[in-house]
């Protein structure tokens, strides 16, 4: 059975790509995937080398021959995304690919076409197999790329005899927060003891409850607020959520990445030995389930 | 003016300039747009009222009228309808709720009702002259981009609009940002800070907005954020240095501006920096 661990974070900048960097490099034999395609990281501490490359195809697009086009305006008025200007030109950014105006235009002057919004990589790193993906600027089909990502992943995992698949999951609560939990076996969220940082936490939570994943936290920066730490380690408890570890603030996540580097490479015993533990607690529960 | 505040990467500061950007101006209409993550008012701590739900417009099937002919599921592109022998059912978290499958149907069964998805709330009272207007998406729903068009809906031109867009540089932020007279990206001074802030200047070249640069947790990392703006003649706007008092009170919700009160004279003169470049006021 392949084991599929997500990282997350709800908010951004927690340090959820070094962790999952961290881990990539500790846990030998496992899968990568990277399915933060909106702003993808992991691969400045993993410098892949691609092996292949795939396009993705997400939504079509509608597009209006103005040759056919009466102005009869049906399209613009059937379309609940404000998608077609005033004069008849979809704006590619708006359109969802629907196909209402499609359906509704009389003079069959809407096709709907394939649109090329992102691309995934496969690709080979010193931890193991790496896949990644590039969502094209302004796309919307976050949700889907991230599916294909893990579908890559799961192949890969196969023909490379691997049953661990190691996620670095995208911020937010939506739609491909969604997509890169989904099925996974745990979901590892990394917080830090701030304000914003809390209030998103207890948000991606529900969100993983929703879908009934086994959740652990990590806490970063925890020295920061020992207060809100406390807070923290208090209102996972409530919920049954099991905070594997602490990290201090420190320079070297930094310093680790100006070397392009994951903190477990960078020569600091106590920072990573401690990630190191975090790693062990979390992939002993995982394997022993 | 309508200033957007985005930035390619999550977690670089971009509240945090929101926030102390509103309280540094005058007359201000402050719009949360992440409304996976409001966070905003967590800085704030106004006391906010309900405006109004968002919903999207999704079928209902009617189970006497449908003969289960398959219409409505092939018109759908969202693959949100499956045609059993029973009838048919919806999944409603695919739901776009675009309308193709009521035109598509022949037999009269579908009639539409309004699924909620989220809220526009907003401040009730106006502490420090902030107009905070703020979406949420509900737990589990996953379209972010009808609650930022709603709540964008509410911009107010006779004040300064601040809007505080999502992370990143997918279609939530274009709704976001799109229509403001000036974007500023925040970003920080690492490998990441700059690999992130490229893809944002893509974004904001593509939609065609002025741009310029904010720095958070200047004098970590290195000099690649500087470099890059200095070969592409971006605008930096601000420096804001990394200073552990200012995480602090990051972490326990005060705006730093608040208390270190010299800051408010630095988001004043980018204000006019802003005004300068626009021209707008
Ligand atoms: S519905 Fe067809 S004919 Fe009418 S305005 Fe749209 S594209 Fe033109
Ligand atoms: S496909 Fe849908 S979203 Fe796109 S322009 Fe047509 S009606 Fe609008
Ligand atoms: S198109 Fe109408 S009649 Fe046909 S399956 Fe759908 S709801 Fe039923
Ligand atoms: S409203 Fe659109 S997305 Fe929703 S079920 Fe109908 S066709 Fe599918």
């Amino acid at each position: 059975m392949i084991k599929q661990i997500t990282v997350i974070s709800g908010k951004g900048g927690t340090g959820k790509t070094t962790l999952t960097a961290a881990f990539a490099s500790l846990a030998g034999n496992a899968i990568i995937a990277d399915c933060d395609v909106d702003a993808a990281n992991l691969h400045l501490l993993l410098h892949p080398v691609m092996t292949s490359k795939l396009d993705f195809y997400g939504m079509k697009v509608a597009s209006i021959d103005q040759n056919r086009c009466s102005v009869c305006g049906l399209c613009r008025k059937g379309c609940r995304f404000g998608a077609i200007t005033e004069n008849f030109v979809i704006d590619a950014h708006a359109c969802e690919g629907c196909g209402v105006c499609a359906l509704v235009c009389t003079q069959e002057a809407i096709v709907m076409k394939e649109h090329k919004s992102g691309e995934i990589y496969r690709s080979m790193t010193r931890f193991g197999p790496f896949v990644h993906a590039r969502l094209g600027i302004g796309e919307e089909t976050g949700g889907k790329l991230v599916s294909m990502v893990r579908k890559n992943a799961t192949e890969m995992a196969a023909l490379h005899n691997t049953d661990l698949i190691i996620i670095d999951g995208p911020p937010g609560i939506g739609c491909s927060v969604i997509a890169s939990i989904s099925g996974a076996d745990l979901v590892f969220i990394v917080t830090e003891p701030s304000v914003s940082a809390i209030h998103d936490l207890e948000r991606v939570i529900e969100v993983a409850a929703h879908f009934r994943i086994k959740t652990v936290v990590c806490i970063n920066r925890y020295d920061i607020n020992k207060e809100k730490t406390a807070y923290i380690e208090e209102y996972c408890r409530k919920k049954d959520v099991n905070v594997v570890g602490k990290l201090p603030l420190s320079e070297i996540p930094t310093k680790a990445m100006l070397e392009g580097k994951t903190v477990i490479e960078y020569k600091d015993d106590s920072f990573a030995g401690t990630v190191q533990d975090i790693w062990h607690r979390v992939h002993s529960g995982l394997i022993s389930e | 003016m309508r200033i957007a505040i985005a930035s390619g990467k999550g977690g670089t500061g971009k509240t945090t300039v929101s926030v102390n950007l509103a309280l540094s101006l005058e007359n201000v209409q402050l719009l949360d747009c992440d409304v996976e993550e409001p966070n905003c008012n967590l800085f704030l701590g106004h006391p906010l009222q309900k405006v109004e739900d968002v919903g999207i417009q999704v079928p209902a099937i009617s189970k006497d009228k449908c003969t289960s002919c398959g219409k409505c599921a092939e018109a759908c592109r969202f693959n949100a309808l499956a045609v059993l022998l029973t009838g048919v059912i919806l999944f409603p978290k695919l739901c776009h709720g675009c309308g193709a499958c009521s035109i598509a149907c022949t037999k009269g069964a579908i009639s539409e009702t309004i699924q909620v998805i989220g809220s526009i709330e907003r401040s009730a009272s106006h502490t420090h002259g902030i107009e905070l207007y703020q979406g949420v998406l509900n737990i589990g729903e996953p379209m972010a981009s009808p609650i930022i068009r709603t709540l964008k809906g509410h911009i107010d031109n006779s004040r300064t609009v601040i809007i505080d867009s999502p992370p990143g540089t997918s279609c939530p932020v274009i709704s976001s940002i799109t229509g403001a007279d000036y974007c500023i990206l925040v970003t920080e001074p690492t490998p990441f800070g700059l690999h992130d802030l490229m893809l944002a200047v893509d974004l904001v070249k593509d939609l065609q907005l002025p741009h310029g640069v904010i720095i958070n947790r200047y004098g970590t990392g290195n000099d690649g954020v500087e470099d890059y703006c200095s070969e592409n003649s971006i605008p930096v706007l601000m420096k804001i240095p990394y200073d552990i008092r200012i995480a602090q009170l990051y972490s326990e919700g005060t705006p730093f501006v608040l208390r270190m009160p010299h800051w408010k004279d630095r988001f004043q003169d980018t204000f006019r920096q802003l005004q300068e470049l626009t021209g707008r006021f």
